[in-house]
């Protein structure tokens, strides 16, 4: 196995230098830095010119500038050799300081898309990989083509005037019009209908009543201007976190173990209380507090499975354990939304609070919950996109696999020895289907880590796409490479894991040491 | 014949579907069956026909090169802006009118513009289609087959390659030359990957056969085992990966367009009519869907023409096909309606379905379809 990595790892490093070398005469030879000083009537001219060719070293040619470059990249890849040097940008800035601000608003940018994308889309393909050929499958294969085929920019564009601009505007006056509720509900009710299918008669009752209760609920929050001072309040987490709480017992342990059951009703009692608990605390919130008592939330779960679950209480736990985190991420919305109205009646924001360009409001001072809201109403958008463009491939895939894995053999034996549907999908068949999603996740996350440059550049993120994307215009090679470090390192790391989590996850598959 | 038996026969379950009916038997080559199947996938004979259909509309109407089109504006030209540019097409009834898909800010003729740009994104896709499936054939085959030193000197070339973006290789082009031909011969010389690497499996797991044994003991050269034996048995993922590399360039090909680096001034294509006239979505949102929408319906036509081949070529089908059929077996035209209505993958999944179990109980076939699948 460890001959195995450093061959790897050695492997990797040769092309890392080979990539490196060719990207690096790419740019440099795809135009000139000078030019935009070339163009210019300014004063000294000829000076900036010279200061510019002394510090990109442009009197060296290419081949040789490669080496330079390198000699200072060296130093950021192996520890204790010196002072870690990527070069400077044409504005005289040292790529290692635009790289690490860069760095985090991809990171932020990037994590919760790829995160969300992931478990909807895992999650979309499992159920239509149960129900094969059903009215589901058809439309979301059809949904996912169409994804798969929308160009991000596009979607971005769209998103901006419907997302951001329409909805601003609507939430000046947030009453919602009667054909909108209309066929708001209309919508709800055929999903509903798709979602849940059966019979002809099961799917109307269920389209009736999926149509009503939305229509109800559209028509409340638009009577009581829901949408300019949002709130859940108590009964709306406490009714959600009843239905999290079942949810989760029949996806971990199945109804009938009652114990599971209790001890997730037990957690979204305990998360009522402290809803009222810590109220003072969550005035002076942080993000470690909140951190902190999302992982004393999810340890609660456990303690309350252990005791209650008695012989079998793994089962407990989980389902305690998610519930826990469900009712947590409700009292967090909770808090957030509570917080909306100041966030949106603020001088920087002027009621327009869902934004189309940057990372965050300059100048827009708050506490944890001002700056939380702000930099979510910048996320939105952008993170929406790339799921958008992202889900299609996961939800293929996890239905491929899932497909694949149901007619094995030993789902068939465990169906045969009498074993639930539930635990055949859960515990045979769904780990299973996993292991070769986890191989692909594992690529894509190294690639996503650049792979955001379209994005960034139409929300104008300050991210590394934009980075890349003025070194390529300016033919600058310096911030390129920087980018193309990190990306790269990344790509080739999260291929290793890939290769060596597929062999631990499946003992079947051994590595060639 | 022998191809396919060939094909299946290290499948588990699927056995060679048609000598068991005798019927039958007459021998349909691979060609055919995958033919037979392509053309039951309703969605992808529809995409067939509307991508056909923009070819033929962006084609005719600006016609090609020195070739006047049928409309009568160019894209280059500005006539005088009508009613603000307001887009003249009309459904019912059906009548283009002078501008149909509106005009831009200073006159030129909207539909124009697109036809240009779909014949632009068009022809990069083809091409990058072309080169990236012939550098990735040859690469991936070449180390597949001969394996040892070739295929590790290749393979690391190839893990190069991967980590080289797009949008560098567009950058220089758009440096070095302003035109989509040069453009789309760049970008295939960097999406062959994926190609190589799947085409590299399939050769290495073909080599090991039989078949191959036989030729060599026949004596047959090297290039006539590659191309005579084992590339028409690697055809189906080759052609699936070529659609799918396709749809992926038309998308690379407007979003590099789309941030400055891919068609530039004065040739257009759909990406930079989405580019240039973002700003304008408020004012004349026309100059900004008919561009997208042509890029949404020529990727998706391509994907469910990907996904009809991938189905067409899937030999794990055949165990379905033959349940199928077996229930109806007096409407053999059935057959393909099966594959029709099957999404890409998992011919085995049948087992999971409710309608596995049904047949059990009451077997259409008086249990004949269970002896099959034991024998």
């Amino acid at each position: 196995m460890l001959t195995y990595i450093t061959r790897r790892v050695l492997a990797s490093l040769l092309i890392l230098l080979g990539a490196s070398f060719i990207v690096y005469m790419l740019v440099a030879y795809s135009g000139d830095p000078l030019q935009d000083i070339r163009s210019s009537n300014l004063p000294g001219k000829e000076a900036r010119m010279a200061a510019r060719t002394e510090a990109l070293h442009l009197d060296v040619p290419p081949a040789l500038r490669y080496f330079i470059w390198l000699g200072g990249a060296v130093k950021c890849v192996v520890p204790f050799v010196g002072q870690c040097d990527l070069g400077v940008t044409l504005q005289n800035q040292p790529v290692t300081v635009a790289l690490s601000a860069a760095i985090p608003t991809t990171l932020q940018l990037v994590t919760t898309a790829a995160i969300l994308a992931i478990t909807i889309g895992i999650s979309i393909g499992i159920v239509t990989a149960l129900r094969q050929y059903s009215t589901l499958d058809y439309s979301v294969t059809f949904v996912t083509f169409l994804f798969f085929s929308l160009p991000i920019f596009w979607v971005a564009v769209l998103l901006k005037e419907f997302g951001a601009i329409k909805f601003n505007t609507f939430l000046y006056d947030p009453f919602i019009p009667n054909s909108t509720i209309l066929l708001v509900s209309v919508v709800a009710g055929l999903l509903w209908a798709v979602i849940l299918s059966g019979s002809w008669k099961r799917r109307a009752i269920t389209f009736v009543a999926a149509f009503a209760v939305t229509a109800g609920i559209v028509y409340f929050l638009s009577v009581t201007r829901w949408f300019s001072s949002p709130s859940l309040g108590i009964a709306v987490i406490l009714v959600t976190g009843v239905a999290i709480a079942y949810g989760s017992t029949v996806l971990f342990a199945g109804l009938r173990n009652r114990r599971a059951l209790y001890s997730s009703l037990i957690m979204v009692g305990l998360g009522g209380v402290a809803y009222y608990a810590l109220q003072p605390l969550f005035d002076r919130a942080t993000l470690w507090l909140i951190v902190g008592l999302g992982v004393a939330a999810i340890a609660a779960g456990w303690l309350v499975g252990r005791f209650m679950g008695g012989y079998d209480h793994q089962q407990s736990s989980r389902a305690a354990m998610l519930t826990s985190f469900g009712v947590a991420s409700l009292v967090l919305l909770d808090q957030f939304m509570r917080n909306w109205e100041r966030y949106a009646s603020d001088p920087h924001i002027r009621n327009r609070p869902i934004a189309t360009i940057g990372a965050e409001t300059p100048g827009l001072n708050g506490d944890f919950w001002i700056t939380g809201i702000d930099k979510y109403t910048h996320l939105v958008l952008p993170t929406i996109a790339l799921i958008l463009i992202s889900l299609a491939s996961y939800t293929r895939y996890s239905r491929a696999s899932m497909l694949e894995v149901m007619g094995q053999d030993y789902v068939r034996t465990g169906r045969a020895k009498g074993l639930s549907e539930r635990v055949v999908v859960t515990r045979h068949a769904f780990r299973n289907a996993l292991i070769p999603l986890a191989t692909i996740v594992a690529i894509d996350i190294g690639a996503l880590i650049g792979g955001a440059v379209i994005t960034e550049s139409v929300f104008s993120f300050k991210g590394m796409g934009v980075l890349f994307l003025t070194g390529v215009k300016e033919h600058s090679p310096n911030p390129v490479m920087g980018v193309f470090l990190v990306t790269g390192i990344t790509a080739v790391v999260f291929n290793l894991i890939a290769d060596l989590g597929y062999s631990a996850l499946d003992p079947r598959v051994r590595v060639k040491a | 014949m022998t191809t396919i038996l060939e094909n299946t026969a290290d499948v588990p379950g699927g056995k060679p579907v048609l000598p068991e009916k005798p019927e039958e038997t007459r021998g349909l080559s691979q060609g055919q069956i995958v033919r037979k199947r392509f053309f039951g996938h309703t969605g992808a004979v529809v995409s067939m026909f509307v991508l056909a259909l923009v070819l033929l509309l962006s084609i005719t109407a600006i016609g090609l090169g020195p070739i006047p089109g049928w409309w009568k504006y160019d894209y280059t030209q500005t006539p005088p802006l009508m009613n603000g540019g307001h887009p003249t097409l009309q459904l019912f009834p059906f009548s283009l009118g002078d501008h149909p898909f509106g005009q831009d800010r200073v006159g030129r003729d909207m539909f124009a513009m697109t036809m240009r740009g779909a014949q632009i994104s068009l022809f990069v896709m083809i091409v990058v289609g072309a080169i990236a499936a012939l550098v990735g054939v040859l690469i991936g085959a070449s180390a597949g087959f001969f394996r040892g030193k070739t295929e590790a000197v290749l393979m690391r070339f190839t893990d190069m390659v991967i980590i080289i973006p797009a949008l560098i290789a567009a950058a220089v082009v758009a440096q070095a030359a302003k035109g989509p031909a040069l453009l789309a011969i760049f970008l295939g010389l960097v999406s062959w990957t994926g190609m190589a690497r799947l085409v590299r499996g399939d050769f290495l797991s073909l080599r090991e056969r039989e078949f191959v044994d036989a030729a060599r003991l026949a004596g047959a050269s090297n290039r006539r085992i590659i191309f005579k034996h084992i590339l028409p048995n690697a055809v189906g993922v080759i052609t699936v990966n070529t659609t799918l590399l396709m749809s992926a360039a038309i998308l690379t090909e407007t979003a590099l367009s789309y941030v400055g680096l891919g068609i530039q001034n004065p040739d257009t294509s759909l990406g930079k009519l989405i580019s240039d006239n973002q700003a304008a979505f408020s004012t004349r949102p026309w100059l900004f869907w008919w561009p997208g929408l042509f890029i949404v319906v020529i990727c998706l036509t391509i994907n469910f023409i990907g996904d009809g081949l991938r189905d067409a070529f899937d030999p794990r089908q055949k165990k379905l096909n033959v349940r199928r059929v077996k229930e109806s077996p007096d409407r053999p035209q059935e057959q393909g309606v099966p594959a029709n209505r099957k999404p890409s993958e998992g011919g085995p999944s049948s087992a999971l379905s409710s309608g596995y179990l049904e047949n059990l109980d009451q077997p259409a076939d008086g249990g004949e379809g269970n002896e099959e699948t034991q024998r």
